[in-house]
């Protein structure tokens, strides 16, 4: 008998095969749009502010004089927000973490705590701004000062870094604990000893992802009020500060073409801030991952 | 806190679980008892003749007494299990103070403005005449922003995923998921400068009369800056599709794209919309990009070329002005943060539901 075929089968192979090509290269070029956004954004960036990065730029103060303006008090207030909120985000998320991970059962506190912590990642900054105004501005009267601003960033990235030690933690293989705790070792044992070890890598590359949003984050620093003329640096935990992202958004708010300028050369430097972090964080995965014990 | 029990919950050494469990009536015990406190690497402590005598008659007990007891109880190791609690309760003290200052703050608002008002009028004149708390103008001008940012960063969003989980060979993909992390770690006060010195300009020259502060700019802005985030959540869920599904398709000889369009990415829904609304969140929360570019005129409107506030603008807006604390104006901002907090609440409720709720298991 001879093989039939219905005259209703009709595959069109070849008419799919050239919409399936054609969608290939649809994908590949929406995928694009957000690199070259990327790259047009930076490029633009460093035309606008290139000019403007000179050596002053780093050592004089905020100025109404475009051309004697630099950003000193901003960069070095960063830098103390930075250092702060790591001291004060990082010992609480990895505790919180470590509790979940190590010591919670799976019981109703332990649910609770998770998904309290998977809806606090969502709030937006400017709700937490509002929180740190409230409570650390007024009510602790810590008014405008480096502490506040460092409190209020702090709650805003223990999220980040707590779900960040949770799979840190959890990516330690199961037989490390297990035999730790059979030679008799304590419970903080193990952890001191074995799983904060072994999970340091994931850890800080989460903490310095963390890290690197607190210091572009903005819109916390302009509800607690942060200042931005301020021709000091700050010497003490509750003098006013001002940092970059700050200046920049004074900077960009301004008519004149030359602030303009001044906001595209403080981008670019805390671009370059960010982007070494960013890039410390990928270097340390890719290690994590290349000397994970399995 | 939890009493002990739940607190050592899967304790390998725990008093239950050890072979050299003593019965509490027992003596042993008491002659051996470590000084509290303090560690040891010790294996079991010097038996007592007692002790030998009763690993004689129980064969369990010839590993010695159970020092785990002493250890794990030590007051060392409880005080670190209840900082370490401490720390997660602190996480939770975060909510309720949120939760608590809003609705406090908003409570002495609403003894001014009546809720009804705020749910109904439709203009909002706070820093005009103080006559209209109508949250609409606000909320429209939130909602036209996410549209906007939506219809950018929803299908690239998606087409990156699908490019990513299914064609970009490895090396390809290697540069391409940093840089789109890159764009994803960009601080949004260096979207908003973009969307007002570049974006704005250029639309205006495709668009006349385009004004300096507009929605179109600051929504597309935002999209982008939302696009990662899609993009990322989006390839997880696809590449938790079993290849059976993929190669099934095949099989039967379907293209490329008809196994993407009909088999992995209707499998892989419930995360991709997931993805979708958590990045539909984050754009109703954006603040810096609205504020340097959509300007502050509290409008309801749905025209992307006009000028908007968003409710996070508005927040920006107050907290930057000199309104005295405790009149109306101040107090506003609590009852729209108490709003932004409940809409992006919701959102990320809805979509960690859909997650929980139509995960398919494989």
């Amino acid at each position: 008998m001879e093989p039939t075929s219905s005259p209703a089968f009709n595959p069109r192979i070849e008419a799919r095969q050239r919409a399936s090509a054609l969608w290939a290269t649809l994908l590949l070029l929406a995928t694009l749009v957000g690199i070259v956004v990327l790259v047009f954004l930076l490029v633009d960036l460093v035309i606008k502010g290139g000019g403007r990065l000179t050596g002053h730029f780093f050592t004089n103060y905020m100025s109404f004089d475009p051309d004697r303006a630099g950003i000193k008090s901003a960069l070095v207030g960063s830098l103390w927000l930075m250092l702060l909120t790591t001291l004060i985000a990082v010992p609480v998320g990895v505790g919180a973490a470590v509790w979940l991970e190590e010591y919670a059962s799976r019981g109703r506190l332990m649910r609770l705590v998770q998904l309290n912590i998977a809806n606090l990642a969502g709030v937006p900054s400017v709700i937490y701004g509002i929180l740190g105004l409230t409570f650390f501005v007024r009510f602790l009267a810590l008014d405008r000062s480096l502490l506040a601003g460092a409190l209020t960033m702090a709650l805003l990235i223990l999220p980040v870094i707590v779900i960040a030690t949770q799979e840190a933690l959890r990516s330690v293989p199961k037989g490390l604990r297990e035999s730790a705790y059979a030679l008799g070792a304590t419970r903080w044992q193990v952890i001191r000893s074995h799983l904060l070890p072994v999970a340091a890598p994931g850890i800080l590359t989460g903490v310095i992802l963390a890290v690197s949003r607190a210091v572009g984050e903005t819109a916390p620093l302009i509800v607690i009020g942060g200042f931005v003329f301020i021709a000091f640096t700050p010497g003490s935990l509750l003098d006013p500060f001002t940092a970059l992202p700050l200046q920049i958004f004074n900077w960009t708010g301004m008519p004149q073409a030359s602030f303009r300028e001044l906001a595209a050369a403080a981008i670019l430097v805390l671009m370059v801030l960010l982007l070494a972090m960013n890039g410390a964080a990928i270097v340390l995965r890719n290690r994590f991952e290349r000397n994970r014990p399995r | 806190m939890t009493p002990d029990e739940p607190l050592l919950p899967n304790d390998p050494l725990g008093p239950d679980d050890g072979p050299a469990h003593l019965e509490p009536g027992e003596s042993l015990l008491d002659g051996d008892r470590l000084p509290e406190g303090r560690e040891t690497s010790r294996g079991p402590g010097p038996l007592s003749a007692a002790g030998r005598a009763s690993a004689l008659v129980s064969p369990p007990s010839m590993y010695g007494p159970d020092l785990s007891q002493n250890i794990f109880r030590s007051p060392k190791e409880r005080a670190i299990g209840y900082l370490l609690g401490a720390c997660a309760i602190a996480t939770i003290f975060t909510t309720v103070g949120i939760a608590a200052v809003l609705v406090w703050e908003s409570v002495k608002f609403f003894a001014e403005v009546s809720p009804w008002q705020f749910l109904t009028d439709t203009a909002w004149t706070a820093q005009i005449d103080g006559e209209h708390w109508g949250i609409w103008p606000l909320l429209s001008g939130t909602l036209l922003i996410t549209a906007i940012a939506g219809v950018v960063a929803l299908p690239l969003g998606l087409a990156a995923a699908v490019y990513m989980a299914q064609y970009a060979p490895d090396r390809v993909r290697k540069w391409l998921k940093p840089s789109l992390e890159l764009l994803a770690g960009v601080p949004t006060i260096v979207f908003g400068f973009f969307a007002l010195t570049t974006v704005t300009p250029l639309l205006q020259t495709i668009i006349p009369g385009l004004q300096v502060y507009n929605a179109l700019s600051a929504g597309l802005v935002v999209g982008l800056m939302v696009l990662p985030m899609v993009a990322s959540l989006s390839e997880d869920a696809l590449r938790a599709v079993p290849r059976a599904l993929s190669e099934g398709a095949y099989a039967l000889g379907a293209t490329k794209i008809e196994v993407i369009g009909r088999v992995l990415v209707p499998a892989a829904l419930s995360g991709i919309m997931a993805s979708f609304i958590l990045a539909l969140s984050r754009a109703v929360g954006e603040t810096m990009i609205v504020v340097v570019a959509a300007g502050s005129q509290p409008k309801l409107t749905l025209d992307p070329t006009s000028s908007v506030q968003t409710m996070t603008a508005y927040i920006a807006q107050v907290t930057q002005g000199d309104a005295p604390q405790g009149t109306p104006e101040f107090q506003s901002l609590f009852a729209v943060g108490l709003a932004l907090f409940l809409l992006t609440l919701g959102l990320n409720v809805l979509a960690n539901t859909i997650i929980r709720k139509y995960k398919e298991a494989y």
